[in-house]
């Protein structure tokens, strides 16, 4: 899936003096033909992609700074159009959400933070993050947990991949009162949704060279729900014989993680152990502010931080850590095809890491963000000359 | 009851603290007190011989009453446990069970889930305690997860909907709720124990956990001596693999528990060595092992009884034994730290009966 957008991109752009991302829409999209026409793309700088940004809640602003300063300084040629949804702040309508989605569907790509959920049930059952992920199709949520050499931790050298099914599932927002005081919480697995992470999961698994994909599943207790999960897995499985294939019970891969992660390859499950899963495999490499994560339709493809929190305690205090976000922002430029911006911004960030001298709280330093973003700048290759 | 006790005591010293109605039934005499052991299948018999040859050694004040456990079908075609092993329950309120074996296909439901229903036991009680001698890579893990046992998503309730859509349902009541959150309170109170986290998903299910989150805020209300905090499950994963010591008491529902309960044991080095208690109600408890049957190892001699001589001790804690059960537990510590006779699961190369008797030696010597 995300290869086969990511190998789309490459031919397309590869055929072009400038790479304009509207090209992509060769592809039944009715809604986006319509809306930027078929000729005429607005007028832009040539070689520019325009990526929408989401900076969501709480310390979401300031790394999307952090991503936007180090962009500027290494010339990278991305145009940021910016959204402010957020539910906390009452800045989220539908008329909000419907322009990030009609920038998306030119854009294709986003950077995003998280958009926090209050808690409080106000007759909603689904927050605007939910809605967004749904309205997208953002089925699957991809979290490449790495030790950063120089940081050490209790485990180190780990190298894992995390998938997560993020439409179904206990994510359904399905609730009702049967009798007072008994809430009903439905939980929904369907066919197609199941094989269509696995074959996900198996494919990225192909694509990166990966030897084993594990799924994870609590198909002891919900036979039925998590046993449908489990078999779609098996049978999308038996297409991809180079690959190993096995599977664990949720508790017990948590109990694994904290003892032997090494055992682990690609994981592949459905949406709220991913949840867990995401969490628990970013506190063992450094916690929330290190773990670049992405989330991939048929269409789009989102970056945004690996364990999304929104971090409201840091908000303005310049403390939050921009690693995860930047790192993401890697990661995007390498799905933009600009493998040169993407390596010199993954490799500033990695070299102030290992250096130590620049470290966030949250890495027992002292610095602040822009203490960091600096350092980083400092780091990168190319620098524009003036 | 040792709660009932502790609490009267606490309520003292701490003045005016709300004082819930004392749990009623079970008052436990001096002297020998009746405990229904069901040994269980694989290394069950091994170590539970291994507990009581222990507690012998330290004079624990326990008579032992021997009960097999199967799943029999009743007159009405209902799975039940056999007549005896209930009547011996219902009579002794206490038992330690160590693993019972499900066989797949059997076609009835799992021996743990059998109990749990029919002794209503609705919470399960894991200390994980970081085990001196005993390397993981988190050493000062000091918590408990307490986790509502009777409903959440192992309600049973499925449906296919349609041909490929699945739907299982999660339950949460209030009653339920409002007993777990009730009981991790008391628990916290009566083991000095400072806080309780709420472990919930209330931004995801805004209903459901909605409302245990409420009961739980409610019930803090009347506990002002324990502070009260609410995490989500994401937030509580992240920060347990990195700093487990700023948990103390975590109270969650059914599945987040099972997943914390086992994560955490594996921060302490695994189901080998944690403990493990269900509380029901009617002052029923029955404290057990969690591991497996091992059938591999079993009559080998080589089993690890820590994990049931640990909730053995739980147990005396519970029955208001505290002097028996601190002894037993140094004993056990310290032959782990010394690191001279030890199991092999615990990188050793001892049998289960050398473990079993070094115990004892240390017990005797403590005297």
């Amino acid at each position: 899936m995300a290869a086969a957008l990511r190998g789309s991109l490459v031919t397309l752009v590869k055929g072009l003096s400038g790479p304009r991302v509207q090209l992509l829409a060769t592809r039944p999209l009715s809604l986006s033909v319509g809306l930027c026409g078929p000729e005429a793309p607005p007028a832009r700088a040539d070689a520019t992609f325009k990526v929408t940004m989401v900076p969501g809640d709480g310390v979401g602003p300031e790394l999307m700074t952090a991503v936007k300063d180090v962009f500027k300084a290494g010339d990278v040629p991305v145009e940021f159009e910016e959204f402010h949804l957020s539910e906390v702040q009452n800045m989220a309508s539908e008329e909000k959400l419907e322009q990030v989605l009609t920038s998306m569907k030119t854009n294709k790509v986003a950077m995003k933070g998280k958009i926090h959920t209050p808690m409080e049930f106000k007759g909603e059952l689904a927050s605007y993050e939910m809605r967004l992920r749904r309205k997208l199709d953002l089925f699957a949520n991809v979290v490449h947990v790495n030790s950063l050499p120089g940081y050490s931790t209790r485990h180190n050298n780990l190298d894992l991949v995390i998938i997560r099914e993020q439409t179904e599932g206990e994510y359904s927002s399905l609730e009702h009162e049967s009798v007072t005081g008994v809430i009903e919480c439905l939980k929904i697995i369907t066919r197609v949704k199941s094989r269509r992470i696995a074959k996900f999961a198996f494919d990225y698994a192909t694509k990166k060279g990966r030897s084993k994909v594990t799924a994870v599943h609590k198909a002891n207790i919900m036979k039925l729900g998590d046993g449908l999960f489990l078999q779609c897995c098996a049978e999308v499985a038996q297409l991809y014989p180079k690959i190993k294939y096995e599977t664990i019970i949720i508790d017990n891969c948590c109990m694994q993680l904290v003892q032997n992660p090494y055992q682990f390859d690609v994981l592949v499950m459905p949406n709220l152990y991913g949840n867990i899963i995401d969490n628990l495999a970013a506190g063992l490499v450094g916690g929330a502010g290190v773990v670049p994560g992405e989330s991939y339709s048929a269409e789009y493809a989102v970056f945004e931080t690996g364990a999304r929190h929104p971090f409201a305690q840091a908000v303005g205090r310049n403390i939050a850590n921009p690693t995860a976000m930047l790192l993401s922002a890697a990661n995007m430029l390498r799905h933009l095809n600009l493998e040169y911006h993407s390596q010199m911004v993954s490799d500033a960030v990695k070299k102030v890491i290992k250096q130590g001298k620049v470290r966030t709280r949250d890495l027992g330093g002292y610095s602040t963000t822009g203490d960091f973003v600096r350092a980083v700048v400092e780091n990168l290759r190319h620098r524009p000359v003036y | 009851m040792a709660g009932c006790a502790w609490r009267s005591m606490l309520s003292q010293v701490v003045g005016g603290a709300m004082r819930r109605p004392a749990l009623s039934s079970a008052s436990f005499s001096r002297g020998m007190q009746t405990v229904t052991l069901i040994p269980g299948d694989g290394i069950g018999p091994e170590i539970s011989s291994s507990v009581m040859k222990i507690f012998e050694a330290a004079n624990a004040p326990i008579s032992w009453e021997e009960r097999n456990v199967t799943a029999i079908k009743g007159p009405g075609g209902k799975w039940m446990i056999p007549p005896d092993a209930k009547e011996s329950m219902d009579k002794s309120k206490i038992g330690l069970k160590g693993p019972l074996k499900t066989p797949i296909a059997a076609g009835h439901p799992s021996m743990n889930l059998l109990l749990r229903k029919t002794f209503d036991l609705y919470a399960n009680v894991r200390p994980c305690v970081s085990i001196e001698g005993y390397k993981t890579p988190y050493t000062d893990v000091d918590l408990v997860t307490i986790r509502e046992n009777t409903e959440g998503e192992y309600s049973g309730i499925e449906h296919v909907i349609v041909e490929g859509v699945v739907q299982s349902i999660k339950l949460i009541t209030e009653d339920a709720s409002r007993r777990i959150a009730e009981y991790a309170f008391e628990y916290a109170r009566n083991n000095q124990r400072s806080s309780v986290t709420a472990v919930h998903k209330a931004n995801i299910m805004r209903m459901s956990d909605g409302l245990f989150l409420r009961k739980c805020r409610e019930v803090a209300e009347n506990f002002k001596d324990v502070r009260f905090t609410e995490m989500y499950l994401d937030t509580v994963c992240l920060n347990m693999v990195q700093d487990p010591t700023q948990f103390d008491v975590l109270v969650m529902p059914n599945l987040y528990g099972d997943i914390l309960s086992d994560l955490c044991a594996g921060l302490i080095g695994g189901l080998g060595v944690t403990p493990s208690g269900n509380i029901g109600a009617n002052g029923v408890a029955i404290f057990e092992s969690v591991h497996g049957t091992a059938p591999d190892i079993a009559g080998l001699d080589m089993a690890n009884p820590t994990a049931l001589l640990l909730s053995a001790v739980m147990m005396l804690r519970h029955m208001g034994l505290h002097d028996h059960g601190n002894k037993i537990q140094t004993a056990c510590f310290d032959t782990i730290r010394d690191k001279k006779v030890l199991t092999k699961d615990l990188g050793g190369n001892s049998k289960c009966s050398e473990f079993t008797a070094e115990i004892c030696r240390r017990i005797q010597d403590l005297d």
